[in-house]
């Protein structure tokens, strides 16, 4: 029983005490708030379960996208308002999931290695008339050019061809055909379903093609990351749990550089400096807002070592935050603390985010959004100084001098 | 390439080691009277770019900001980025904040060339697509000289190719490029092959081009540690040349002097293929201007010439007088290119790799390829961050001209650089350009494929180098590249 009660007692302890600067020799504090009876938990052990995490989390978003697939395999099937509203309701619970695994990217792994697929996944943000008419160009993008082939790997090779904005293929593509320009105020966009439909526009036929190719890939691609992930004995995740505190490394990257470069910077301080729509990052559908918890829910899931899959059930077990803890329990949980402080902050955030970003330094929207960027930061720096506590140095942040 | 054989010429190969010995210890001295420590295989040696270095790999390896930057300047990085990726549109546009482009242009943004702020590489002909080249661009010019000295633009073409035109203004033109095989051998036997760029135009809209225009293709290079290069004192690029000179070998860079218009003055140029640029503040407005068509303040005018009327008809995106891109926006994207991050050197402690620095050293590539500098005060503070100064990196360049020989010649004078010379390209982030741009283009119109390639292309002032390079056996020649890829 010595074992599980030790925690507890020094935790409380140092509730007591609240001396942020007593040192804490490494044998003596395990996990401060231990989830399990084990003492000071491994760096193994950490990357065994982040893999399993990682690996359910792509599993649910792909079974999301599959099922965005049989809404779009029925609507193109016989296009009808109801038919693109499934679609649409399939997309936006799929994105639940999505966003949570981009706390995977950043350190080269299956996502984003050379091979990677995150650009023909999740690039943003798209010069929509690179893929379709946009208003007063109504002959613009992909579709409407008859000459080229609607395939699999056309779409992929036209991706990100000659500029980043020129996005042809994954989320924000579909979330494209599906929604059309938001040019409301108030709204998300608002295609048509009659845009599928022969005769009421043209190029509808392609239409329909390239929704269905692009989905198509879009699953493709979610499979290969689930593969890569995959128990097996050749997988990357086999190497990433052979990896000791490199692979603790990689995921440290991960999260700080989600958190700093890409949430609280080309997501949420791009957008508020500019106040336009076109720095939103899902703009067609107004669901920026779900992004922005998805995201800072993702790195929360890596950092606690917890993922609520989409049966409701929790996976639990060894994480980062536990590890650092065995060497500065206050630092662990201060850091807990900021990156909740981060999720709730952006669940503060209203919709339309087109609307949240625009008016005046002391407008209530963009006094949300400043919080929001404002926790994440902070966060970053933590999650620097626990990577450091954990004995590792080698970033992509170091405390500025 | 054929994997070489096992059974090189024993004889050559002594008489080449005792050379190699005797040019290590030549190199040494060099070094040491540099004042500069040189030995690479110092413990932070992985840390290519001081305390700006990221540990990055993979498809965002060029894109991380300086790792010790302060937070209150990253978000002007982040917003200098978004600039730097977006497309602008034709004008009129409701979006007033990103139109211009054109009238001609050869990409909608910097991202279009240096995409993930990564290199350009040609068009991959094989892939069965016309399509014109993005990240490599062709700058034109007749003989003489213009008002600063510079290259003086083709009458009718101006003084680089556009191969695209908004609508309601026609293209220039189109380029086209065709390979020649280059043969050749290694001292053991293996055969190699290269390929020589052969270049022409087509459809030219605006009738023919001057009987004596010349040519300089030049691909778009990686952006990672720009700023740290923009922050090395202009006196040690003058060292460099001035030891180089003292060392009396063939190896003699000049420093190219060139007209900046930012600071309206002439300066040591130390960007661009042949160091015809000395600032990024202009290399960045004459790419705004000359690639996507964007005036600014410093470069006003669209660069339409009188012989393109369409060009001069074709409306503009600015109010008035006002530049294109105004002048905040313009010095968050300078900014954001001078904080972004070198990559650390993956496996400095390997083996091989460590085999391929000392061969390095040996073939006296580091005579060019000088390894670290110390950097001094950034010049421009409101487009930068003293994250940059003071910090030990690892470039591999002198920043100076060199004569490389007829085979890489474009016979097109810049500036102070005759049709011979090159700048020494920085070697650092080399080895990162698959894992971020997917190709290992290298050498100023991307005809490399690979560190090796790139190296056998070599002559002039570096045939030495490239000789004992071709003495070296093929676990050599892979240990060199192997090295070469660390960077």
């Amino acid at each position: 029983m010595t074992p599980a009660l030790k925690p507890v007692l020094i935790a409380s302890l140092l509730a007591l005490l609240a001396a942020p600067a007593m040192a804490q020799p490494a044998a003596a504090a395990p996990a401060a708030q231990a989830t399990t009876a084990m003492a000071a938990v491994s760096a193994p052990a950490v990357a065994k379960h982040y893999a399993q995490l990682v690996q359910a989390s792509y599993e649910d978003t792909l079974a999301g996208a599959l099922t965005l697939q049989k809404a779009v395999q029925s609507f193109v099937a016989a296009p009808s308002d109801e038919g693109l509203k499934a679609a649409r309701k399939a997309w936006l619970d799929a994105r639940e999931f999505y966003g949570q695994t981009e706390a995977f990217r950043f350190y080269g792994g299956p996502i984003d290695d050379k091979n990677g697929p995150e650009g023909r996944i999740n690039a943003w943000p798209m010069d929509e008339s690179y893929v379709d008419y946009v208003k007063d160009a109504p002959d613009a993008g992909i579709i409407n050019k008859r000459k080229t082939a609607i395939s699999k790997k056309q779409l992929a090779s036209l991706n990100e061809r000659n500029g980043e904005e020129n996005i042809a293929t994954g989320w924000h593509a579909i979330e494209f055909l599906l929604w059309g320009q938001d040019l409301s105020t108030t709204g998300p966009g608002n295609r048509s379903f009659e845009d599928f439909v022969d005769g009421k526009k043209p190029n509808a036929d392609r239409r329909r093609q390239y929704l269905q190719v692009v989905t198509e890939l879009l699953v493709d691609d979610l499979r290969g990351l689930s593969k890569a992930w995959a128990p097996t004995a050749t997988s990357y995740r086999a190497k990433f749990e052979r990896g000791g505190m490199e692979s603790v490394r990689k995921m440290f990257v991960g999260l700080g550089s989600l958190s700093r470069g890409e949430l609280a910077g080309e997501r949420l301080e791009v957008a508020l400096a500019s106040q336009d729509q076109e720095d939103e990052h899902s703009c067609f559908s107004d669901n920026t807002h779900r992004d922005v918890v998805a995201n800072a829910k993702g790195i929360q899931n890596v950092w606690l070592g917890e993922y609520k899959r989409a049966d409701g059930s929790t996976l639990t077990g060894a994480s980062l935050r536990d590890l650092v803890a065995a060497k500065n329990p206050a630092l662990a949980d201060r850091t807990s603390q900021q990156i909740a402080a981060s999720v709730a902050a952006a669940e503060g955030i209203q919709a339309p985010f087109d609307r949240e970003i625009v008016g005046a330094k002391d407008a209530p929207g963009r006094l949300r959004v400043q919080k929001t960027i404002d926790s994440l930061v902070q966060q970053s720096k933590d999650l620097v100084e626990a990577a450091n506590a954990a004995g590792i140095t080698k970033l992509t942040l170091v405390k500025p001098k | 390439m054929r994997k070489a054989s096992l059974s090189p010429a024993a004889r050559r190969r002594r008489a080449g080691l005792a050379w190699l010995s005797v040019a290590g210890l030549a190199g040494l001295a060099f070094w040491a009277s540099a004042g500069v420590a040189q030995d690479s295989a110092a413990p932070d040696d992985e840390k290519t770019g001081g305390d700006t270095t990221v540990f990055a790999t993979g498809h965002n390896a060029f894109s991380f900001p300086l790792a010790n930057l302060p937070d209150e300047e990253r978000t002007r990085f982040v917003i200098g980025n978004s600039f730097f990726k977006r497309n602008w549109v034709q004008a009129p546009s409701s979006t007033t904040a990103r139109d211009g482009l054109g009238p001609h242009f050869i990409a909608r943004s910097c991202g279009g060339c240096h995409v993930q702020d990564g290199r350009g590489a040609p068009p991959d002909f094989t892939r069965g697509l016309s399509e014109q080249p993005v990240g490599l661009l062709l700058r034109l010019s007749i003989p003489g000289k213009d008002a600063h000295g510079g290259p003086r633009p083709d009458p009718v073409y101006g003084d680089q190719f556009s191969n695209f035109a908004i609508q309601g203004v026609m293209p220039e033109g189109q380029i086209s490029l065709r390979y020649e095989t280059v043969h050749g051998k290694f001292a053991d036997g293996t055969p190699y092959q290269l390929q020589k760029p052969r270049y022409g135009f087509s459809k030219l809209n605006y009738g023919a081009m001057a009987k004596d225009v010349m040519l300089s293709p030049r691909v778009a290079p990686q952006m990672a540690g720009v700023g740290l290069l923009e922050a090395i004192p202009e006196a040690e690029i003058v060292r460099n040349a001035q030891e180089q000179a003292a060392l009396d070998g063939p190896v003699r860079g000049t420093v190219n002097q060139v007209w900046d218009a930012p600071t309206q003055q002439m300066r040591v140029g130390r960007f661009g293929w042949k160091a015809n640029v000395a600032t990024l503040a202009h290399q960045t407005g004459g790419a705004f201007l000359g690639d996507m068509g964007i005036t600014s303040s410093f470069f006003p005018n669209e660069t339409c010439t009188p012989a393109q009327k369409d060009c001069l008809a074709a409306p503009r995106g600015a109010q008035g007088k006002a530049p294109e891109i105004d002048e905040k926006t313009f010095n968050d994207v300078v900014f954001y290119e001078s904080t972004l991050a070198p990559a650390a050197r993956r496996n400095p402690g390997d083996a091989q790799v460590i085999q391929g620095q000392k061969l390095f050293a040996q073939a006296q590539c580091a005579a060019c390829h000088r390894p670290s500098y110390v950097t001094g005060d950034i010049p421009f503070p409101r487009l930068g961050s003293k994250a940059a100064q003071g910090q030990t990196i690892w470039p591999y360049s002198d920043l100076l001209l060199h004569d490389m020989g007829e085979g890489l010649a474009d016979g097109r004078p810049d500036f102070l650089a005759n049709g011979r010379q090159w700048r020494t390209p920085p070697l650092w982030g080399l080895g990162l350009v698959p894992d971020v741009n997917g190709h290992n283009r290298l050498l100023h119109d991307g005809r490399a494929r690979g560190a090796l390639e790139a190296v056998l292309w070599h002559d002039g002032e570096a045939k030495a180098s490239k000789d004992k390079v071709l003495q070296m056996n093929a676990k050599e020649r892979a240990a060199l590249v192997k090295f070469l890829e660390s960077l």
